[in-house]
């Protein structure tokens, strides 16, 4: 782990086995920087349960489990928001061909209600491909500039 | 602690005290394990209580939805009791609070199995 200082942005650097111990480990460093940030309980839950789904979906979907690949999870603060980016060495996938949850055929599935929570949690979220292979999930929460 | 589940008799309904985080792993599990081993003793009736749950991601919401169609497959009825405020909004945004039959009252709840 490592922090970087610039200005009024504090960012670390963190990176993860492919374990669902990760995901746990995962949501508790976000949180902690996150409450340190001072959101409020609700965004903190908020926060939490998207950073969960996106490191589930990286260990599970992305890296399948597989020892030899990591999940990197970077976390900036600055004074507007916080922005996670949760990186793993999968195959990728387009989150717009996901199924709506929401859709009568698929309100009783067991499955595929992660990433609509990240979006309904959190202000952006985006996801984009990286070299050599891998995704970058990158997830936004804005503080409420009118509490 | 992750998930502590106690079951009991009310009557004819088998009721589920569900304590602590029902998430991907070892929570998920705990519950489906539950249910199975109730529908094995012919156990039909089922009414989870989920007052003491304090987190539930998108696996839980799954396990309750498999858990639901499981029972109602096999000719029972599942119902759920005692929401907290947090459990509710996620059962709302992901439009499944009208597919269960959710209680406040545990003696309503287990007077409302047919």
């Amino acid at each position: 782990m490592g922090a970087n200082w610039g200005g009024e942005s504090v960012t670390t650097q963190h990176v993860f086995p492919s374990t669902l111990e990760s995901v746990d480990q995962a949501e508790q460093t976000v949180l902690d920087a996150a409450r340190q940030a001072g959101f409020p309980e609700d965004d903190l839950h908020g926060i939490a349960m998207a950073v969960r789904e996106c490191v589930i979906n990286a260990v599970t979907h992305g890296n399948r489990y597989d020892s030899e690949k990591t999940v990197r999870v970077s976390v900036t603060r600055t004074a507007e928001d916080l922005t996670v980016r949760i990186a793993d060495q999968g195959e990728g996938f387009d989150p717009e061909a996901l199924p709506d949850p929401l859709a009568e055929e698929n309100l009783l599935r067991s499955s595929g209600r992660g990433v609509f929570l990240v979006r309904a949690f959190m202000d952006e979220y985006t996801v984009r491909r990286i070299e050599p292979s891998g995704t970058e999930v990158t997830i936004v929460k804005r503080r409420d500039m009118q509490a | 602690m992750s998930v502590k589940l106690t079951t009991r008799q009310v009557g004819d309904v088998s009721v589920v005290d569900v304590a602590g985080r029902i998430t991907l792993g070892e929570g998920s599990s705990a519950l489906r394990d539950a249910v199975r081993d109730l529908l094995a003793k012919d156990h039909k009736k089922i009414l989870l209580n989920l007052g003491d749950v304090t987190y539930i991601d998108s696996s839980g919401i799954g396990e309750l939805v498999s858990a639901f169609t499981t029972v109602t497959n096999g000719g029972g009825q599942l119902k759920l009791l005692g929401l907290t405020k947090r459990v509710q909004d996620l059962l709302q945004i992901t439009k499944l609070y009208t597919v269960f039959d959710v209680h406040e009252s545990e003696a309503h709840a287990v007077r409302s199995f047919s």
